[in-house]
């Protein structure tokens, strides 16, 4: 999903700048305020970061015959929101902007507004939906992580069709990158969720006091699922 | 079952990779060169239009070597992290 960097041409990546820079300011803010109210979660967040570090440095082979990384940003948006899952996208993407040539400085705009702010909010709304329904926590979990990392190269797809619509037309450029993107990434996104979900029961079995002070998952939930794994 | 979530995510993970090694013997076997990056291949999409990139990364690991040591060091960190922290939680779990 990395825009490499100069492939976006002006106005395109000062608009996406702009975009994801409202985004970044509140997670700033909503990050200030988790640090000083709730302090029992800062292992949570390191680690919902440390996730997006190791799942975007893993390139792995698709059935299309290339290769393409998950994100990680699915657990960041699921526990804190998209403002603060893009703040950790942030990091990471500059990280590989600046050590690797891997995406770009000027392109950063786009690339977390894809892999930090779209993928993490559809994660974020899955799981409340999910959660709200009364769906099983762990389904809900793996639907919400696939499909953040599945939209986030959708987004990629779509951004690049707005800057570069070419002689077919939006459609027809979100189609051909779409098939470069987003059908390479299907697979990927269901082991990605799949890999979540197991951080998830893992979390809920060690630190589910973290979870219910998030507003997560109710005692009642807790309960359950711990019951259930026992 | 306690470790099912275990097993059926292992078992995932395991038909990843075989889809891959069939694949990559057919593949392979028709002699063409595959597997590579998705970003990549966009940015050819994108420059076959006639575009020129405007802008060029201000360092590129100088080798491939230096490259997947790099991503290597991402990863590590990464979980350096992850396993701390559970660990920490286990633990202070065991002895409370």
């Amino acid at each position: 999903m990395h825009i490499m960097e100069g492939f976006l041409p002006s106005p395109w990546w000062e608009i996406w700048i702009l975009v994801s820079l409202p985004f970044i300011v509140i997670g700033l803010y909503q990050l200030n305020k988790l640090v000083r109210e709730k302090r029992e979660t800062l292992p949570l967040l390191a680690v919902a970061g440390a996730f997006v570090f190791v799942l975007s440095s893993l390139k792995l082979p698709s059935f299309t015959g290339s290769c393409s990384h998950p994100t990680g940003t699915g657990l960041g948006g699921i526990l804190f929101g998209p403002c603060i899952a893009a703040v950790l996208g942030l990091i990471v993407l500059v990280f590989q902007a600046v050590f690797l040539a891997h995406g770009g400085l000027t392109t950063l705009g786009a690339n977390v507004f894809s892999m930090g702010i779209a993928g993490p909010a559809v994660a974020y709304l899955v799981y409340k939906a999910g959660t709200r329904a009364g769906a099983n926590t762990y389904a809900t979990v793996f639907c919400a992580a696939a499909l953040a990392d599945l939209v986030t190269y959708v987004v990629t797809s779509i951004q690049l069709a707005l800057a570069f619509p070419g002689t077919t037309g939006f459609f027809g450029a979100f189609t051909a990158f779409a098939a470069i993107f987003a059908v390479t990434q299907v697979p990927l996104a269901v082991v990605e969720g799949a890999v979540i979900m197991l951080v998830f029961k893992y979390i809920v079995q060690l630190k589910p006091e973290i979870l219910t002070r998030l507003n997560l998952l109710s005692e009642a939930t807790v309960q359950k699922l711990r019951e259930a794994a026992a | 079952m306690k470790y099912g979530m275990e097993l059926a995510v292992a078992a995932l993970i395991i038909v990843f990779a075989a889809v891959f090694l069939v694949q990559d013997a057919a593949i392979r076997a028709s002699g063409e060169e595959a597997w590579g990056g998705a970003d990549g291949e966009a940015a050819e999409l994108i420059e076959s239009t006639g575009y020129e990139p405007w802008f060029e990364p201000i360092w590129e690991p100088p080798s491939g070597e230096i490259e997947s040591l790099l991503f290597a060091l991402q990863a590590a960190i990464g979980a350096m992290v992850i396993g701390y922290t559970f660990g920490y939680w286990q633990g202070s779990r065991k002895t409370a």
